[in-house]
This record gives C-alpha cells, sequence and structure tokens, in this order.
C-alpha cells in the first residue's frame, strides 16, 4: 500500500494547533517568562535568570527548605495512594460480580464517587470527620480513640489518605475490571483443568491480562494524587501547621498568597518536570517489561 | 483409566426449560469405553462442546448422571475428577516458558520434580516442540501455542480421558495431518480413551475407531466409520457423512416395493405398511448409484459432472429431485439423457428420519 502525501491535511489540523497554542503553549510561555525576572510590583520586571531556580533547588534556603519539605510530603503522599489503592481496586475488581443485573448495580455505585466534584468530597469528608457533629468523627472519638484532624497531624494524614481511597479507588478499580472482562472463559476453564489454584490463576492469568490497565491506573493515580490541591485544602487548608501542605497548596500560597510571581513559576515548572520525570519513569520500566519478554523471544 | 458412561443426560443453559428446544442436549444413554479413540462429529451448534464441558466438569448437567467406571462424579469439581481437555482455541500461560507451562498441570498436582521434567521432555518431543521448550509462551504463533495447549493435556500420564474440543482448528493444513496421526500414536500407546471433537467428518474418520454422531442436542449415531458409510442409522447420518452425502427421496413403500413418484424400485427387504402419518424416505449413497447411457434403469436428466479426483460425480435430476451419482470409469456420458441403476443392498428406508430394519425375503441377505 502506497501513502498519498497531500499537504493539505495540514490545514485541517491547524485549528487544533490554533488551540492548544492559546490554552496551552501561550500560558505556559507567560509562565516561563515570570520564572526568569523579579519584580518590586509596579508592573515593573527585572532580569533574574536562573535566580530563583537555584534558590528554589538550594535546600539550605528558605523556599529550597519549604519546596523540600512539601515535595518529600506530596511523594510520601503519593506512594502511599498507589500502594493502599493499586491493590485494593485489584481487589474490589476481583470480587465484583461477572454478569447479570448486579454488574449494572455494582458499576453505578462505584462510579459514584467519581462523579463528585473535587470541592464538594472535601467538603462532604470536613463535616463528616468533625468530633462534634460529623458521623465518623463522632463515633471514633465515642470509641475512646482520640481523633481530631485539624489539631493532630497523623489524624489529618488518615483523614487525607481515607477521604482519597473513597474517592479513588474505584477508579483503579473500574479499569482493572476492565481488563478482567477481556479475558476469555477458556483461560479459567483451562486453569480448572490443570488443577490452578485460586492464586495461580491470579498470578498466571488474571494479573498478566491487567498489566496495560493497571500502567493506565498507575499514571492516573499518580499524577492525580501528586497534584491534589482541592480536598486537602478544602478539609485542612494545609495544617495542622504545614503538615498537609502539599506542593500544590504551597504552590498558591506563593502565587496568589504572596503574589512572589517569580519564585511561583519557578516553582510551577520543576513540579511539571518532576510529574513528566517520574511518569516518565513509571511508564518505562512498566513498559520495559513487556519488550523485555518480546526480546527473549527474538 | 476408566469407562465413562452418560446416563440419561440432558443440559439447558436456561434456568427453567419447558420446551425441547430448551435444551441445548437433549436425554443422552452412552457409553465410552476405557481406551477407545471416539470421535464426536456434528455440526456447530450441536452440543459437542456442552457434552465434553459436562464430561469434564466445567458444566453441571441440568439432569443425568456422569459415571467414571462405578463412581458417579456428577457433582465431582473439575479438579476432582482427573480428565483432561483441550480447548479449540489455544491457551497458553503468557508469562511462563513452554517448559512451565507443559509442566503446569503436574505441579499443581505436587508431580516429584523429576519425573515431571521427564515427562516434560517426552511429550515436547512428542509434539516437536523441544526447540522451544526454553522461550516464554507468549508472542509463539497460533500454531504453536495450541501445540502447547495439546501438550498440557497430553502431559498428565493418568487420567481417566482426555478430551479435545476441535483441537486444530487454529492449525495449518498439512501439520493439522501429521498432529492427528500423533494423536493416533499417543493413544496406541498410552491406552487412554480420548474423544476427539470435530465437525470435519475426514478428521473424525481418520481419528477415530469409533464414531459418535451428534445432530441437535442428541446422539443419532455410534459406530466404526464403516457402518456410518454402509449403514446410516438417521437421514442426518446419511447426508452429513461421506461427500457428496447420501440421496435421499420422499417415497412410498408397499412390501418390496418403493415408489418414487411414479417411478417403482424394487427393495431387497420387506416393510411393514408404514403408515400415513410418517414421513418415508428412500436412501442411497451416491457411490452405489450409477450412471449409464440411456436405457435399462431410471431416466434421468445430467446436469452437471464433477471430476473430483478418483472418480467422477454426476449431479443429476430425477422426476425434478437432483440426485448424485457415480460414473463408473469405462463410460462416457453424451447429451443430458442417461439411465441410474441403484444397488438393492444399499437402499435404505427411512420414517421420520429414522432406518427401518426391514425384512430380508428369502435368499436375499443385504
Ligand atoms: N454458555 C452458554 N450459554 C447459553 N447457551 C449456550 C452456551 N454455550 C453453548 N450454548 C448453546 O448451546 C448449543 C450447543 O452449543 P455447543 O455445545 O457450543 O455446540 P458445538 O460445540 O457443537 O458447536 C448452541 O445452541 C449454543 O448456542
Ligand atoms: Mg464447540
Amino acid at each position: 500500500m502506497t501513502k498519498t502525501l497531500n499537504n493539505r491535511a495540514w490545514f485541517f489540523v491547524l485549528p487544533v494547533f490554533a488551540i492548544v497554542a492559546f490554552s496551552a503553549i501561550l500560558p505556559l510561555m507567560t509562565v516561563v517568562n515570570y520564572s526568569v525576572q523579579d519584580t518590586f510590583g509596579n508592573n515593573q520586571f527585572f532580569w533574574n535568570g536562573i535566580g530563583w531556580f537555584q534558590e528554589l533547588l538550594d535546600p539550605s534556603s528558605q523556599l529550597g527548605e519549604q519546596f523540600l519539605s512539601s515535595l518529600m510530603r506530596t511523594l510520601l503522599f503519593s506512594a502511599i495512594i498507589l500502594l493502599i489503592q493499586v491493590p485494593l481496586g485489584i481487589a474490589v475488581a476481583l470480587s465484583m460480580p461477572r454478569e447479570g443485573w448486579p454488574v449494572a448495580l455494582c458499576l453505578v455505585l462505584m462510579a459514584l464517587p467519581l462523579l463528585i466534584p473535587w470541592n464538594v468530597v472535601g467538603t462532604i469528608w470536613q463535616v463528616f470527620a468533625r468530633g462534634d457533629i460529623g458521623l465518623l468523627g463522632w463515633t471514633v472519638n465515642s470509641l475512646g480513640i482520640d481523633y481530631n484532624y485539624t489539631g493532630d497531624p497523623i489524624d489529618a494524614w488518615v483523614t487525607i489518605i481515607v477521604m482519597d481511597v473513597w474517592h479513588w479507588t474505584s477508579l483503579v478499580a473500574l479499569l482493572c475490571y476492565a481488563g478482567l472482562k477481556s479475558i476469555p472463559d477458556a483461560y479459567y476453564q483451562a486453569a480448572r483443568i490443570d488443577g490452578a489454584s485460586r492464586w495461580a490463576v491470579f498470578r498466571t492469568i488474571q494479573l498478566p491480562k491487567m498489566r496495560r490497565v493497571l500502567l493506565i491506573a498507575v499514571l492516573l493515580r499518580f499524577m492525580d494524587s501528586f497534584m491534589i490541591y482541592t480536598e486537602p485544602f478544602v478539609l485542612t487548608g494545609g495544617g495542622p501547621g504545614n503538615a498537609t501542605t502539599f506542593l500544590s497548596i504551597d504552590l498558591v500560597k506563593l502565587a496568589l498568597g504572596q503574589f512572589d510571581l517569580g519564585k511561583a513559576a519557578a516553582m510551577s515548572l520543576v513540579y511539571n518536570l518532576i510529574i513528566l520525570a517520574i511518569c516518565w519513569v513509571f511508564y518505562t520500566v512498566m513498559t520495559n517489561v513487556d519488550a523485555e519478554r518480546e526480546r527473549v523471544e527474538a | 483409566m476408566a469407562r465413562i458412561t452418560l446416563d440419561h443426560l440432558a443440559h439447558a443453559y436456561k434456568a427453567n426449560p419447558r420446551t425441547a428446544e430448551d435444551y441445548a442436549l437433549k436425554e443422552i444413554n452412552h457409553v465410552w469405553s476405557q481406551g477407545g479413540a471416539y470421535a464426536l462429529l456434528g455440526p456447530s451448534g450441536c452440543g459437542k462442546t456442552t457434552l465434553l464441558n459436562i464430561i469434564s466438569g466445567l458444566v453441571r448437567p441440568t439432569r443425568g448422571r456422569v459415571l467414571f467406571d462405578d463412581l458417579d462424579v456428577t457433582d465431582l469439581s473439575t479438579e476432582a475428577r482427573n480428565i483432561a481437555q483441550v480447548f479449540q482455541f489455544p491457551v497458553v500461560y503468557d508469562t511462563m516458558t513452554v517448559r512451565e507451562n507443559l509442566a503446569f498441570p503436574l505441579k499443581n498436582r505436587n508431580v516429584p520434580r523429576d519425573r515431571t521434567a521427564r515427562r516434560v521432555e517426552e511429550i515436547a518431543g512428542l509434539l516437536d516442540l523441544t526447540r522451544v521448550l526454553d522461550r516464554k509462551a507468549s508472542n509463539l504463533t497460533a500454531d504453536m501455542k495450541q501445540k502447547i495447549s495439546l501438550g498440557r493435556g497430553l502431559v498428565r500420564p493418568d487420567v481417566a480421558a482426555i478430551l479435545f474440543d476441535e483441537p486444530l482448528t487454529v492449525i495449518d493444513p498439512h501439520l493439522k495431518w501429521q498432529l492427528r496421526s500423533t494423536l493416533k500414536e499417543i493413544h496406541r500407546a498410552l491406552d487412554i480413551t480420548m474423544i476427539y471433537v470435530t465437525h470435519d467428518q475426514t478428521e473424525a474418520l481418520t481419528f477415530a475407531d469409533k464414531v459418535v454422531v451428534m445432530h441437535d442436542g442428541a446422539v443419532v449415531q455410534t459406530g466404526i466409520p464403516e457402518e456410518l458409510f454402509e449403514r446410516p442409522t438417521h437421514t442426518f447420518v446419511g447426508h452429513f457423512i461421506g461427500s457428496p452425502g447420501m440421496n435421499i427421496l420422499p417415497c412410498r413403500v408397499e412390501g418390496t416395493t418403493a415408489f418414487i413418484g411414479s417411478t417403482m424400485i424394487s427393495l431387497k427387504r420387506a416393510y411393514r405398511t408404514l403408515s400415513d402419518g410418517e414421513h418415508i424416505e428412500l436412501g442411497i449413497r451416491p457411490e452405489f448409484v450409477r450412471l449409464q447411457p440411456k436405457g435399462a434403469g431410471l431416466p434421468v436428466q445430467v446436469r452437471r459432472i464433477d471430476d473430483i479426483g478418483r472418480t467422477r460425480i454426476a449431479r443429476v435430476e430425477m422426476n425434478g429431485r437432483p440426485l448424485a451419482a457415480s460414473i463408473p470409469d469405462d463410460i462416457s456420458i453424451e447429451g443430458s439423457e442417461a439411465s441410474l441403476v441403484l444397488d438393492p443392498n444399499h437402499v435404505h428406508i427411512y420414517a421420520n428420519g429414522h432406518l427401518v430394519a426391514g425384512e430380508a425375503t428369502g435368499g436375499h441377505a443385504a
């Protein structure tokens, strides 16, 4: 088959280029522009080169120290989220019904948390976890456990993590469920004939067939948890102290609270690069295992 | 190793079957004797897979029992039945090597390592998989993957039976032939009951000692290939087996004479007076219908002559009904008028599809 080259095709993608330029590239360039300048107000800007970046990445400076601790906090949060939501999502997907009306019911119930706006989720949990009037907070306290998410850093973390698990585990589960549904019945039948245990079926049939959707799930959950803003902002406002001040909260404080446009711009760019880099690593590692297998064949 | 008995077995996939149409398997009574090489032959959708899955325990029958020797296994799980089954499309465990795939059924049953290793080598040798034993099973061709599936079916030496569900569907034609002979050799060597499902009569007739023909959820005939050919007990078997299949013509029978329209055919056997309500048909295989130049015999119009290699088959019309007939080597047919000569020893009479025995008339044994 020969490909016909026709330069008119470019005209058809031109509108997309225009939209992307206006919606993404121009704003990004503005940020790049701010990140290399300093200002004393009055809309007067001075060239600052890589000064902001140096300060940001130098842990001995105040900005650098703040950035590093927020970064660590955010990384820890994402790690915990992935460690809980991926296995839990797989487990939920495995125990979902495979056919009949319970499937539809299950899917609707699981999609519900995904449909709630982020700030509403934050508000729901802010009330739900309150010690005085919240059902959860009150119950836990009356069980004799001292729980106060506005005062205790551990309690704040636990609350945010439980909230995120509640909000997003169904996404992982639904993706895994789609992967499981694509396995032909013959595989399960063959496994029964071969006398495979439940665990062997999981290890040798289900997990390998879920790899691709798991890659997507891990990437989505990593990016999303690494950029989490609205829910903790509504729930704890970054506190107590700085205990739940994730990178995004830090960034907004810097940009809108202190109006440090240069620092905030530099931080945005670094933040962005970190996300890209980590996603790239996940992607390469997880697809390389595939490629490695294929290479062994050849 | 066991004799497998199907006792009043019936299966419906619907929850509350009422009419006969609701049943994928109508009532089946059948005994598969220990060590037999069986072919289960029938068109797509007649219930072959359903029957195999019931024998292996993947499907629980709606009614009836399955017995291995004298043990009722109807309620036993697949794992507890000690039976092997190979499916129509390849199933391989992607993360494992070919060797691990073949060893998997043995490993799950805690067979000692050295015995497993020896057995895997042996099976790989039979199926020509030795070269690829240490490669991952994913990314191999469909042929290879199906051989791995076959290998997993064959690797356990002590099974009650090995069930093959159209196992060569995805295999290349020339390799198909070779694999079938391999299976046949393994059968001879191991004395294991094998049930080989297929919708291809050549495959069935070359593999099996005994062929079980299924039609529409029921077993219509069981027999050695010659029996199916010479004495089909059901019109379905007649036209399904043989190429072209048996000629089947609606007729009327009185004593030793059959009437096809106004044409009279004399029979070797006498038949009871067949009642009006029954649908009576006469069946004869094209191999026993000879075409001759116009003259003595039944007058027909020749429509077409097919040269199928060893013989020529004539497509003719008699009183407006199509028939197939063989043309003897020394005969050439000119024009469209010709005559048919039927071998009376191979004429069968069917009532509502089932063979009617008839009574031998003095001295003319069929
Ligand atoms: N899982 C199933 N659920 C409902 N009906 C089925 C199922 N499997 C097979 N059938 C039906 O049972 C009949 C027999 O099917 P099957 O045993 O697969 O036939 P074969 O293997 O001879 O092609 C078919 O009419 C088919 O539609
Ligand atoms: Mg089938």
